[in-house]
This record gives C-alpha cells, sequence and structure tokens, in this order.
C-alpha cells in the first residue's frame, strides 16, 4: 500500500549566499495528505518549489518515484513533471476569462475534457463567473480559480501554496472538502502548505514544522498535535512561538 | 499660403503620378522590411534579456539603452563607412551585402536604428510579468516553449508598444535614410527624403502632400496594430 513517492535527504537551496531550505530528511508516501506549517519565511513556498520540480535544490538528494532528480541526478522529463501540479501562493492568472483560465493545462496537454471544466467550475463555486475577465476578480475568487486551474487537470500529486489564504469560512471548507475528496476518491497525494494549524489538523494525515528551513520534525497529525517530541512543535501549536 | 497650399497638395494626391506612386511604394517596402527584420531580432532578444541572468547582461543593457537613443544619424555614417567601396563589408562583393545607394543599404540603417527600441520595450514588458508566473506555468505542465508562448500572449500589450515604437523610428527617419540611400529618384527616394527635397526647391505644395500621405500610412499602421492588441485594451 505504502509506496514512497519522495525522499529528501539533506536537501538544500541557497539562494545567493543565504540557505533557505535545509531538510535532513523528509519522506512523503503516495496517497497521503501532508501539511507544511511554519511561520512566514521558514522556507514553505521554496520546499514545495523543490518538490514541484521546478527549481533545481543547491545540493543533497531528492528522489521521485525512485529516480534521482537533484544535482547529478535526471533532468525531470515532461512526462515526470506532468505527474504534479502545484498552486502557487499568489494566484497567477492569465490575462483571459475564468474558463480559458481553467482550460489552459489541459490545453496545454491537448485536451478539451469540457464536463471536466464545468465541474470543477461547479465545486469551487465559479461558475456564475466562468466568462469573467480573470483580471477583475476578487482576491478569494481569484484563489479559487487558480486552484480550479490545477484540480481540472487530475493529476496524481497536488502540492498546494496557502491555497485558502484569502478564503471566508465558507470557501474554506468548501476548498477543504475539494481536497478532500480529490485524495479519498482518487487516492491522489496532497502536501498543502498553510500558516493555519487548524487546517492542518482538520485536513492532514501527517504534519510538519518548517523552522528557518529546517524541517523541525514530521509526525501524525494527531501526535503532532498532541504529543509532538520537539518543545518547538509544541510552542508553534500553542501560538506562543517566539520566532 | 498654408490654405492654398493644402488645396493644391490634395489636388497633388488625388492625381498621383507614378513618381509620387514609386516614392510610397519605396517607402512602404523600406519600413515593411525593416520593421519585419527589427522585430524579428528586437522581440526575441528582449524576451532573452526579460528572463535570462548571465554574464554582461549589464553591459548588454546598457548597451541597448544606449542603441535606443543613438543619434540616426550616426547610424547612418556608419553604415555609409561599412558598405561604401574601401569599407569592411563594401570590399567583400559578397552578394549578400546592400549595395551603398540601395534599398538594401537603407533597410540595413533602419534596422539598427529600431531593433533597440523594439528590444527594450520588449524587455520591459516581460519585465513586468510576475517572477513567478514561468514557473507557475510550468506547475501546469508547460513545456519550455509553451510557457514562453503563454508569456509573450501575457505580455502583448507591451510587446506591441515595443513594435510601434520600432515604426515610429523607422517611418520618421530621414537623415541616415539620405546618406545610404542617396535619395534617388525612381529607386531611393522615400516620403521623408522627397519631403526634404521639395522643401528645399519652395515646392511646398508637394512637400505638403508628402506629409499628409506619410501621415495617412501611419496612422492606418497604427490603427491596425491597435486593432491587433483589439481586446486586451477594452478589459
Ligand atoms: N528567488 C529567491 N531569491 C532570493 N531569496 C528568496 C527567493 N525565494 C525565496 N527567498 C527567501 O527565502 C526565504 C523563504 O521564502 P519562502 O517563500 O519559502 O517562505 P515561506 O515559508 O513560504 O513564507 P510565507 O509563509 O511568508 O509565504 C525568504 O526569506 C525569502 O525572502
Ligand atoms: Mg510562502
Amino acid at each position: 500500500m505504502s509506496e514512497l513517492l519522495y525522499r529528501a535527504t539533506n536537501l538544500t537551496k541557497r539562494y545567493e549566499e543565504r540557505t533557505v531550505v535545509d531538510v535532513a530528511s523528509l519522506e512523503i508516501e503516495r496517497g497521503e495528505i501532508l501539511a507544511l506549517v511554519g511561520p512566514s519565511g521558514a522556507g514553505k513556498s521554496t520546499l514545495l518549489r523543490l518538490l514541484a520540480l521546478l527549481e533545481a535544490p543547491t545540493s543533497g538528494s531528492l528522489q521521485f518515484q525512485g529516480v534521482e532528480v537533484a544535482m547529478g541526478g535526471a533532468r525531470p522529463s515532461l512526462a515526470m513533471r506532468r505527474q504534479l501540479t502545484m498552486v502557487f501562493q499568489r494566484p497567477l492568472l492569465l490575462n483571459r476569462n475564468v474558463t480559458a483560465n481553467i482550460e489552459y493545462g489541459l490545453r496545454l496537454r491537448g485536451l478539451k475534457a469540457k464536463e471536466r471544466v464545468a465541474q470543477v467550475l461547479e465545486q469551487l463555486g465559479l461558475t456564475d463567473l466562468a466568462r469573467a475577465n480573470a483580471r477583475n476578480l476578487s482576491g478569494g475568487e481569484a484563489q479559487r480559480v487558480s486552484l480550479a486551474r490545477a484540480m481540472v487537470l487530475e493529476t496524481p500529486i497536488l502540492l498546494l501554496d496557502e491555497p485558502t489564504a484569502n478564503l471566508d469560512p465558507y470557501n474554506v471548507s468548501l476548498i477543504e472538502n475539494a481536497i478532500r475528496s480529490i485524495n479519498q476518491q482518487r487516492a491522489a497525494t496532497v502536501v498543502i502548505v498553510t500558516h493555519n494549524v487548524f487546517q492542518a489538523r482538520r485536513l492532514a494525515h501527517r504534519t510538519a514544522l518548517l523552522l528557518d528551513g529546517h524541517l523541525v520534525e514530521t509526525l501524525p497529525t494527531e501526535a503532532f498535535f498532541n504529543a509532538p517530541d520537539d518543545a518547538r512543535t509544541a510552542a508553534f501549536v500553542r501560538g506562543d512561538m517566539v520566532y | 499660403m498654408f490654405g492654398k497650399s493644402l488645396i493644391e497638395a490634395l489636388r497633388l494626391i488625388l492625381q498621383a503620378d507614378t513618381a509620387l506612386a514609386n516614392v510610397i511604394a519605396v517607402s512602404l517596402q523600406v519600413v515593411g522590411i525593416s520593421l519585419v527584420i527589427a522585430s524579428a531580432l528586437g522581440i526575441p532578444l528582449g524576451i532573452f534579456l526579460g528572463l535570462k541572468r548571465f554574464v554582461g547582461k549589464r553591459l548588454v543593457i546598457a548597451l541597448l539603452y544606449t542603441g535606443m537613443g543613438f543619434p540616426p544619424v550616426v547610424v547612418g555614417l556608419f553604415v555609409y563607412m561599412l558598405l561604401s567601396r574601401s569599407g569592411p563589408l563594401g570590399q567583400l562583393g559578397s552578394p549578400l551585402v546592400p549595395a551603398l545607394y540601395s534599398t538594401g543599404a537603407m533597410i540595413m540603417a533602419q534596422i539598427i536604428i529600431s531593433f533597440p527600441l523594439v528590444a527594450g520595450f520588449t524587455m520591459a514588458a516581460v519585465l513586468g510579468l510576475d517572477s513567478h508566473l514561468r514557473l507557475q506555468l510550468h506547475a501546469l505542465g508547460a513545456t519550455s516553449w509553451q510557457a514562453l508562448w503563454t508569456m509573450l500572449v501575457e505580455a502583448r500589450v507591451g510587446v506591441l508598444i515595443a513594435v510601434i515604437a520600432g515604426f515610429g523610428s523607422i517611418i520618421s527617419e530621414v537623415g541616415a535614410v539620405m546618406m545610404v540611400g542617396g535619395n534617388i529618384e525612381g529607386s531611393t527616394r522615400t516620403l521623408t527624403t522627397a519631403i526634404v527635397l521639395e522643401t528645399r526647391k519652395g515646392e511646398f505644395s508637394m512637400a505638403m502632400a508628402l506629409g499628409l500621405i506619410l501621415l495617412l500610412i501611419s496612422f492606418i499602421a497604427n490603427a491596425a496594430m491597435l486593432r491587433l492588441q483589439g481586446k486586451a485594451l477594452d478589459q
């Protein structure tokens, strides 16, 4: 059942002279929902971009489905990259209407899939906005379109960077339900970055804390919240961590 | 005098002779070919400078900015010296090198004058895109070419302005074109050089007729490019 999807060992990412990510060990299994939490600037988005095979690590090893993709390894192939989708923290929508934005990734693959588009629009409460230009959307609407654009691709792996940061409670639960159903119905693997520890608790099978680029610990969500090994995890969960 | 010249100018346009038609044809040919080549060089260069990091990029950009404001007459002088019979290119006698006093020489000068403008404005348009956009497109499964194309489409308003700026510099050019083309009737006389000539001769009506035609061509070309830009402006 449990198949290893990612294995990162001593994985680092440096920008100029600054080491932003320095993860000693992280393993992600197929079919799980993993939440990455941590304060602003901890390197969550950077780690996610590494997992999305978008940037080359500075050093260390990153195995994706058993293939080394870090320094010295293979350059990730298109087929490999198309198994995953990442939704960026800022919704980077194209200057077209909502439907065209959602169809974008399908078009890249030479697909049409009209029903899938309609279904995703419906699922994220965007049907009425289908013809609206993406530039005129509110922050929360744009964020949902950005998520829809990724979900419609039905990739086995979904990497989400703060997908509910701009949303009201109703839309937060809409999106959490969507994530849950992707995970349950298609056994998709989801890595979700969030500031919100409660969201991690509601959604994730396992939760990891990132501090200053280091992975403090990765635990089953229950243990992460109730009996963490590290004092810093306990402090972060209580909300009184001094950064 | 102005009003009378204007009426006379309109009459001249309406009964255009072959000499006038020829001047217009040469102008359109030089402007069209120069703009296509300047865009074909400038747009990719602008995209490249907007996206890639490499050693010496600052120097290239500094040179580009210099090129954007470079006096066309100096470019004319430069091309003149290159192409003259004793110049480094003229000496080769190659069929690829245009002769001095030909439309080819004028096109060469026009390209050198206008492509830095196209490249510079394209670069600015690309730099205006979100720095994460390319990665987001890759994350949605785009190949490098697909991502590049999408970014060009996203920057379309700016890229079109780059082309319009290039067009403006080409269609209004006189000095360099006069130097390397020679303003020869029937072969290298363009609208701008003909205006200079007619004005010197005191033929104000003719000069004005030519000026009106130039204005019209410029307006039609820009209106066409604006149509291309189309919806992007309405939203
Ligand atoms: N391309 C880059 N060049 C230089 N520094 C960068 C780059 N990307 C990120 N950084 C720096 O790396 C650090 C970590 O950034 P990252 O975006 O990964 O943080 P984060 O945990 O996602 O924060 P937030 O919760 O605020 O989104 C930050 O200090 C940031 O300034
Ligand atoms: Mg972030």
